[in-house]
């Protein structure tokens, strides 16, 4: 590699060394522990098919965690996705139940998605509002709006368009490939492209970013746009996992996805984090909340451990970075 | 004139106007709006969001957010709901000292780990969101504190009234608000949390000390919640480990920025936040009688929120332009 | 007094405790004190006026002159009513009309340095030190300034006034304390130097000889900028650049240097003028459309707007250059690597691998990276800002034989820079800015510390369009 003779201005850290204290080491090392201690629990834990089919509950949740890590990694945040899902399927319900054919109901459902993320867009990058309380607006509105157009009810989906968690693609359900998938995709596009290039430099320096040419004001308003889209996806294929649509799908799931970036290492500074951290974490994390099912914690307890992880884990990553950065 | 001209021109007559336009409008729909019976429904809709918008506002001015003040008002609840239930001996109104106490606690809790890791605020809350209501759970055996453990006394805060039939609760809902006014707008600290919010880089220069005086923003953000944790009890008589407090934040964050609180810190009046909140309770009392159904609100509030964001904006787009001809 | 870089504003800020000295003492009337913070500094009754006011824009005038003086408990009482009597009593002192009661925010520059100067009273500063105030001010403004400074002193109070004004030091003060180069060159009573000896005492440094320019050829015009004006910034810039030529760009910091650059790469573009680069007219909205277009800019601030921090050598260097490195948008890590590597050994950059984030190297290093960025564009007009900031002697003789290349090559440079004789030694004109306006556009032959500087120099106090 080091074909230059020069002499270095400072003393480097070795390979080794930084790979070790990657945050995405962290995040692997975790979800090995986590897959023996879940082992000690219950021997379905080193059953493939039991964490495959655990996966599904959270796969919609993981691949929008994907979308949401490139938007951290640009400097902005998103917490509206989980708001969107319910909107966009509650619309795509509706739609369908009122006689509209499944694709048309399809393709509502998506442009809602669509016109969710460009509000988003609109507002933070033409605006110029701070992403943190615009999404906080939008997802308080999103979900509203789903409780406006299903009210307390649930809306059921037709019998043959349920399960798309039960569709096996060599013996994996067809969410989690989509959600493998995706994550191979975005991980060569954030790490081989010059789009993703691009979304860690606005993320570590938006002004110099600017200085040299790159647009970044298109760059964010494209991935608001992407995760927009993408929320509606997750949302479909939730209703026709759970078959039936009410206000309340995936409440609260803007946490868990939170939850999935930072534990993989993804900087709320912006600027830094991998897909593959967030790929492991969503692992670490299904891993995480199927042992507590499994060990009988209840649901309550698990609610405070989602909540301290996300703490602990911006805590530490912040650490490890604060390290490094020296 | 200027002075009349300098009170149009400020944000609370705006949202005054609002009120009375939006009320006159309902008014001629559903002529039954514009009567008292009508207000003390309006006014009791409203004194949990307003002791909740209190603390936000502090919080706001100071430039950060706390998103985990329904968690906080839920544990709070709980924590006196099972004394009232398992301790015999415990006098009704202890329940207000102890919920207070106990969201102080939580309060300083987020105050703690923003300013001992530098962490963003948002993510901070968002996690005690979830680690709180966790908490609610596990306290409660995520069972629910029913109407014969809540004290008569406590019940009839929210019912019983010293004077004109309007209930005790909204009395210290206003009260709060007083006290707020005073300690923002007369005491130093108070003073310090608006220069905070309104420059943090020369804070620390003119002595502010910007740790103590944050971590007192989130514990008092916490306390009210409380306060308003042992209020909930008292008004609908129960504590639900799910439900008591769930999505207050949002609610409270909206009456918080269309009562005229900036993002960008150092502006938020109570005036201001108080007219926020009856607002908000307008038009929660107007749905019902205008036909809408109930569960629309939660979307008015997004709404409410995302525009009292641009009209932020705008107002301070002009403010810089002045900025810049006052400069000429 | 003393030119950019001198010293002047960091020893104001020591005097007032923003910053620590690491070696020596302050004597205050006679006694050896420690000034801790701007806290300490104000108990012992010195104050700071900076040029752009610190303030809180969201509290009230008579708010902003109190904060931080009485530091009693935190649930004390603000005395409101005595608060503003006392304030409206300091503004009647000074003779300005400002309502006490309103906010901050909205107030000129000119009213909120007196806001500051009313706080030196509050407090009963006994010192009073004014970094530049009067840049941002119009002639009237100023003359306000100085009927109160004057006033003060006349009750005993001192005032370190600092200011690159000639005729304002002049009007004002009583001695001068010239500073270079970080050191106290002399104090003379004003009435006993010329204005001549004041320039000559400010940039008399040892000449040292730089390595010269190779003679180039110089061709057509590459970039002709005609009649810019960006309002409250500067007016009315005209100049060209050729092929093969180094312009200078002189002038004072805070003189629109850097407004000019900012607005020709369309970070900042400009209300008005018109815009040649290689004889078509063009309108630069982006720095995009300026990198198409063949310009590069080399900014000021390095951290700000020059390095991503984290990212590694490699990536810095071929941030400007997302075509070349990625054709078809996969990024050709070969193809990067070698561009990387090529400009590492062109500008002998030193680092221990290309992956090392280039926060790790040296200042110096640091600018050659992002020199080496603008290089790959193979930029046809090249806008240097203040390039050897910050660099040790031995890198920048290095760069000085860079730019003098980059010229022979054919390029055209445009080279702002606060040393004179980095100006004197490089360029083959030198363009002068004052006050937002070109003063001189001076060929090599007639370049000297002299005329530059005398160009630099405000003459005149007037300045109408200063914040407009």
């Amino acid at each position: 590699m080091s074909t230059l003779d020069t002499t270095p201005s400072t003393p480097v850290t070795p390979r080794w060394q930084t790979l070790l204290i990657r945050p995405e080491t962290m995040t692997f090392l975790l979800l090995v522990v986590g897959i023996f201690a879940g082992s000690q629990l219950s021997p379905f834990f080193l059953d493939i098919n039991y964490i495959l089919k655990s996966f599904t509950l959270y796969s919609e949740l993981a691949i929008v965690a994907l979308i949401l890590t490139m938007v951290i990694i640009a400097g902005e945040i998103d917490l509206s996705p989980a708001a969107n899902m319910a909107l966009s399927a509650c619309l795509f319900a509706w739609a369908q139940a009122s006689g509209i054919p499944m694709p048309v109901a399809i393709g509502i459902g998506l442009a809602a998605g669509l016109l969710m993320g460009l509000l988003n867009a609109w507002m933070v990058i033409s605006l110029q509002l701070p992403s943190i309380i615009v999404t906080i607006g939008t997802l308080t509105l999103y979900r509203g709006l789903a409780q406006v157009i299903a009210g307390d009810k649930s809306i059921r989906v037709p019998e043959w368009f349920i399960g798309v968690d039960k569709i096996m693609i060599l013996g994996i359900p067809l969410p989690v490939v989509l959600f493998i998938v995706l994550a191979l995709v975005l991980a060569v596009i954030l790490g081989g492209t010059i789009f993703g290039r691009q979304i860690y430099q606005i993320g570590t320096n938006e002004t110099a970013a600017r200085y040299a040419g790159i647009r970044s004001a298109r760059i964010k308003f494209s991935l608001f746009l992407l995760i927009g889209f993408v929320a509606s996806v997750a949302g479909i294929m939730t209703a026709s996992r759970l078959g039936s649509v009410r206000y309340d799908l995936a409440l609260g799931g803007e946490l868990q996805m939170v939850l999935m970036a930072m534990l993989g290492g993804t900087y709320i500074f912006g600027g830094r984090g991998t897909i593959l951290g967030t790929f492991l974490a969503a692992w670490l994390l299904v891993v995480v909340s199927t042992g507590m099912i499994v060990a009988n914690v209840l649901p309550a307890v698990q609610l405070v451990v989602l909540g301290g992880l996300l703490i602990v884990a911006i805590i530490a990553t912040n650490l490890i970075y604060s390290r490094t950065q020296r | 004139m200027s002075t009349l001209r300098s009170i149009l021109l400020r944000r609370e007559s705006g949202i005054a106007v609002m009120i009375v336009l939006f009320c006159l409008a309902v008014g001629s729909v559903k002529p039954q709006f514009l009567t008292l019976d009508q207000l003390r429904i309006i006014l009791l809709l409203t004194p949990l969001i307003m002791i909740g918008a209190m603390g936000q506002m502090l919080v706001i001015v100071a430039r950060h957010v706390d998103l985990s003040i329904g968690s906080m008002l839920g544990v709070s609840a709980m924590v006196s709901g099972m004394l009232y239930r398992y301790v015999e001996v415990m006098p009704w109104w202890a329940g207000l000292p102890i919920s207070i106490a106990v969201g102080a606690t939580l309060g300083l809790g987020n105050g703690l780990l923003i300013t001992l890791f530098r962490l963003p605020a948002i993510i901070v809350t968002l996690g005690t969101l979830s680690l709180y209501r966790g908490l609610t759970f596990i306290i409660s055996n995520a069972k629910q504190i029913d109407r014969q453990y809540i004290p008569s006394e406590l019940k009839a805060l929210s019912q019983t009234s010293p004077i004109f039939g309007i209930p005790w609760i909204i009395f210290i809902a206003f009260g709060v608000a007083i006290l707020t006014y005073l300690f923002a707008m007369h005491t130093r600290v108070g003073r310090q949390i608006f220069a905070l919010g309104s420059n943090p880089v020369a804070a620390p220069l003119r002595g502010i000390k910007v740790t103590q005086v944050t971590l007192l923003v989130f514990a008092i953000s916490g306390a009210l919640s409380g306060l308003a944790g042992i209020l909930y009890a008292s008004r609908w008589g129960f504590v639900n480990p799910s439900n008591t407090g769930a999505g207050f934040e949002f609610q409270v964050i909206a009456a918080v920025v269309i009562g005229g609180a900036s993002i960008n810190g150092g502006v938020g009046t109570v005036l201001g936040t108080v007219l926020g909140v009856l607002l908000l309770g307008c038009v929660a009392a107007a749905l019902p009688l205008l036909g809408i159904p109930g569960t629309s609100q939660a979307a008015i509030y997004g709404a409410v929120i995302l525009i009292a964001l641009v009209i932020d904006r705008s107002v301070r787009r002009q403010g810089i332009v002045g900025l810049k001809r006052a400069g000429a | 007094m003393g030119e950019n870089g001198a010293g002047k504003s960091t020893f104001a800020k020591i005097l007032a405790g923003v910053h620590r000295p690491t070696r020596g003492t302050i004597t205050l009337n006679g006694k050896p004190v420690d000034v801790t913070s701007p806290i300490a500094a104000q108990k012992l009754g010195i104050t700071l006026i900076h040029q752009e006011p610190i303030s809180f824009p969201d509290l009230s005038v008579a708010e902003n002159l109190v904060l931080g003086k009485a530091d009693d408990g935190w649930f004390s009482r603000v005395p409101w009513a005595q608060m503003t009597r006392e304030a409206k009593a300091l503004m009647d002192l000074l003779g300005v009309k400002i309502d006490v009661t309103r906010p901050m925010r909205g107030l000129s520059i000119a009213d909120q340095q007196m806001v500051e100067i009313a706080r030196a009273l509050a407090s009963d500063s006994r010192l009073i030190i004014m970094d530049e105030p009067t840049a941002p001010l119009t002639p009237r403004e100023v003359e306000t300034l100085f009927v109160i400074a004057r006033r003060l002193r006349d009750e005993g109070r001192t005032i370190i006034f600092i200011s690159h004004r000639l005729e304002e030091v002049r009007a004002l003060c009583d001695r001068v304390t010239i500073f270079r180069d970080g050191n106290k060159i002399a104090t003379e009573a004003i009435a006993n130097l010329s204005d001549a000896d004041i320039i000559r005492l400010m940039i008399g440094r040892p000449f040292k000889e730089y390595m010269h320019k190779a003679r180039a050829e110089i061709g057509a015009v590459a970039l002709k900028v005609e009649r810019l004006s960006v309002p409250g910034l500067f007016q009315d810039i005209s100049f060209e650049v050729r092929k093969g030529e180094i312009v200078g760009l002189g002038g004072l910091v805070g003189a629109g240097r850097t407004d000019v650059a900012r607005a020709l790469f369309g970070v900042a573009p400009a209300a008005s003028g018109t815009l040649w680069v290689d004889g078509k007219t063009v309108s630069i909205n982006d720095p995009s459309e300026a990198i198409a277009l063949g310009l590069a800019f080399v900014p000021e601030d390095r951290a700000v707007a020059g390095i991503f921090r984290t990212l590694s050598v490699e990536e810095n260097i071929t941030a400007a250059v997302p075509k070349q490195i990625a054709p078809s948008g996969f990024i050709r890590r070969a193809i990067e690597r070698a561009m990387a590597n090529d400009s590492v050994r062109r500008l002998s950059i030193r680092l221990a691998s290309l992956r090392q984030p280039i926060g790790e190297l040296s200042g110096g290093n640091q600018q050659k990276a992002i020199l080496a960025r603008w290089l790959l564009t193979d930029p046809s007009v090249l806008i240097l800002d203040e390039p050897t900031r910050g660099i040790d002697i031995g890198v920048k003789a290095e760069f000085y034989d860079m730019i003098g290349e980059l010229a022979a090559s054919g390029r055209a440079i445009l080279l702002i820079s606060s040393e004179l004789p980095e100006l004197l030694a490089l360029c083959d004109r030198v363009l002068v800015m004052s006050e937002g306006r070109l003063t001189a556009d001076i060929p090599r032959a007639e370049a000297t510390q002299e005329s530059i500087m005398n160009a630099a120099v405000p003459r005149r106090v007037a300045f109408e369009g200063a914040a407009a």
